[in-house]
């Protein structure tokens, strides 16, 4: 009596599924059904059709969300691959404290949002803040730095910089998985510090960085914590996000059948993104396995 | 620094010419990048050992200061450390007795939701990590592409589709919606341990199989007694993310006797309008302390954890 392999697995894979469905595929199906309706949550439901998406079209606040998101994602993913690699090379280095440097760096990755939040308010703040008490001993009158339009996406940004650790280790795997000989063999033609880097790292760690990338345009695309917290969006909706657009009409405005057609969009392109994800990561298991 | 040590000097750097240069520039650039971020933390626990007005006041001093009879006390002497643990003791005693917040009660709330998922994950991941890895079915390999699809889902995405299905099952305004979904296994869990499990010699379950072990043998004498390292590995990754999860209490919790310690930090610090900074950062240094300390005892583990994440696949 031989059971079919698969039901043999079914048991084993059951809370899985039963998770992946119960906690993903429905959720999802049920936002794609309420993006068709008008639902305050306090009334039932009725049906409008593709009046939400319509409405998104003609909403400037919904594009003003997206270019906000869009350009923090690519500004913060963007500088994020370059910084990590250079300290992931850094730390790759034979000096002395290597391991303390590693563990400082990777240490935000572990601090809640809430407190990584208090933190940088305080160094960002105007009057009393870490940074422009230094400025102010350098003789320069800092900004008001979360208060003024102009600054405070970028100083987001550089928030985002402080919390590079899992891309730092994932380039030092990639790095020490580069063959000495490449080097040895370069060196010996003349290559210099710079052109080794340009030419044997770079290209043997490439599949790592289009890998950190996308997984780092993906997390940053979904920012909420950091503005929910320290600007509401403001000033002048200049750090408003596509989540807390999200969040506040799912949650403040009432308005879910909205919020549900806005998370459909978001769902589609973290969807999209995912894809080339798994497909680099496949080039990633070749490459290690070649 | 005599003449002839500086000449013994000069002659060390030119004969070890290009190799002092970049390793010298390498240490420079490690200890600002050290430096810099380090800094967040670590003025931020400075700030929660001063007094309210010293917080709250511009400049660089890095440890509180003190008024004294005849001058300030000196950073050398009994009376300085006396007041400063004194200060510091009163900073952290006022957070726990808070009467805008009651941390002890957000800390139960916390251990609760992140106790229950760590076992949660443990449990269900163990057992689907040993379907994908231990038994050969047609389609594993596509359906474990969808478990690393899911894995890249960010938890801001599902957010509100999720409120949706937990408003159905009456879970709103309960700790349910936040450790429920664990025990249906998490996608990077399953991952890490199916990863572990394949390092696991197949001899050792044949041979366990051949003297009439069935799977459940298996998982439960072999695989799971082999595992501990990486079942250590994956319980650590989800009581952070669980004691971090600021998303989930925000948007499924109702009442302040629900909060969690990170809705607790947020609503204190909203309630404060911004004033005694150095109990905030008291309070968000008691929050981190947790997770720091569980880092600094496994960080092999955890470094080790996030790379496999992030490269084999």
């Amino acid at each position: 009596m031989k059971r079919p392999p698969f039901l043999v697995a079914l048991p084993w894979i059951l809370p899985w599924a039963i998770g992946f469905v119960a906690f993903l595929a429905v959720p999802i199906a049920m936002s794609l059904w309420y993006s068709f309706n008008d639902y305050s949550l306090l009334e039932p439901a009725a049906f409008v059709g593709l009046e939400n998406y319509k409405e998104l079209a003609g909403d400037p606040l919904f594009w003003r969300v997206t270019r906000n998101t869009l350009f923090y994602g690519l500004a913060s993913s963007g500088l994020s691959v370059v910084m990590s690699l250079l300290i992931a090379a850094l730390l790759e280095t034979r000096v002395r404290g290597t391991s303390l440097v590693r563990a400082i760096v990777f240490i935000p990755v572990l601090v809640p949002a809430v407190s990584g939040a208090v933190s940088w308010l305080w160094l960002y703040n105007p009057r009393f803040g870490l940074i422009n008490s230094a400025l102010s001993k350098l003789g320069v009158d800092g900004p008001d730095w979360l208060g003024s339009t102009a600054w405070a996406m970028p100083s987001f940004i550089v928030m985002g910089l402080w919390v590079i650790g899992s891309s730092v280790l994932v380039y030092s795997a990639a790095l020490r998985d580069v063959p000495r000989t490449l080097y040895e063999s370069a060196s010996i033609d003349g290559v210099g510090r710079l052109g080794r880097f340009r030419h044997v790292t770079l290209p043997m760690v490439s599949p790592a960085i289009l890998f950190n990338g996308v997984m780092s345009l993906i997390w940053s695309l979904q920012l909420f914590a950091p503005p929910h917290l320290m600007t509401r969006g403001g000033p002048e909706e200049t750090t408003y996000t596509y989540s807390m657009y999200v969040y506040n009409n799912a949650f403040i405005y009432g308005r879910m059948g909205y919020a549900s057609a806005l998370a459909w969009l978001q769902i589609l392109v973290t969807l999209a993104l995912t894809l080339i994800v798994l497909a680099v990561g496949r080039r990633f298991v070749y490459y290690r396995a070649a | 620094m005599s003449d002839e040590r500086r000449q013994h000097g000069d002659d060390q750097r030119a004969g070890l010419g290009p190799r002092v240069g970049p390793r010298l520039g390498a240490w420079t650039s490690l200890a600002v990048i050290g430096f810099l971020y380090a800094v967040p933390l670590v003025w931020g626990f400075l700030v929660s050992l001063k007094s309210s007005a010293q917080a709250a006041a511009p400049g660089l001093g890095v440890l509180p200061r003190f008024e004294g009879e005849g001058g300030e006390p000196s950073l050398f002497s009994v009376a300085y450390w006396s007041r400063f643990f004194e200060q510091a003791a009163a900073n952290y005693h006022g957070v726990w007795t808070s009467p805008i917040a009651d941390f002890p009660l957000y800390l139960r709330n916390s251990l609760l939701v992140a106790v229950l998922s760590v076992l949660g994950t443990l449990v269900s991941s163990s057992i689907v990590a040993y379907g994908f890895s231990r038994l050969a079915w047609r389609g594993r390999d596509a359906v474990f592409t969808l478990v690393l699809a899911t894995m890249m889902v960010p938890q801001a995405v599902v957010i509100a589709p999720s409120y949706l299905l937990f408003r159905e099952l009456g879970w709103i305004g309960t700790f349910a919606p936040l450790w429920a979904p664990a025990w249906f296994s998490g996608a990077s869990s399953v991952f890490m341990l199916r990863q572990f499990f394949l390092t696991i010699p197949r001899e050792l379950d044949e041979a366990a199989r051949i003297d009439g072990c069935s799977h459940v043998g298996v998982f439960v004498r072999v695989i799971l007694p082999l595992s501990r390292p990486a079942l250590a590995a994956v319980g650590l990754f989800q009581f952070v993310g669980s004691w971090n999860d600021f998303l989930g209490p925000l948007v499924f919790l109702n009442h302040q006797e629900q909060y969690t310690l990170q809705l607790g930090l947020a609503n204190y610090y909203a309630q404060h309008g911004g004033t005694p900074w150095n109990l905030v950062m008291a309070f968000s240094t008691l929050v981190i302390l947790p997770v720091l300390l569980l880092f600094l005892m496994t960080r092999r583990r955890f470094v080790e954890g996030v790379a496999t994440q992030g490269l084999k696949e």
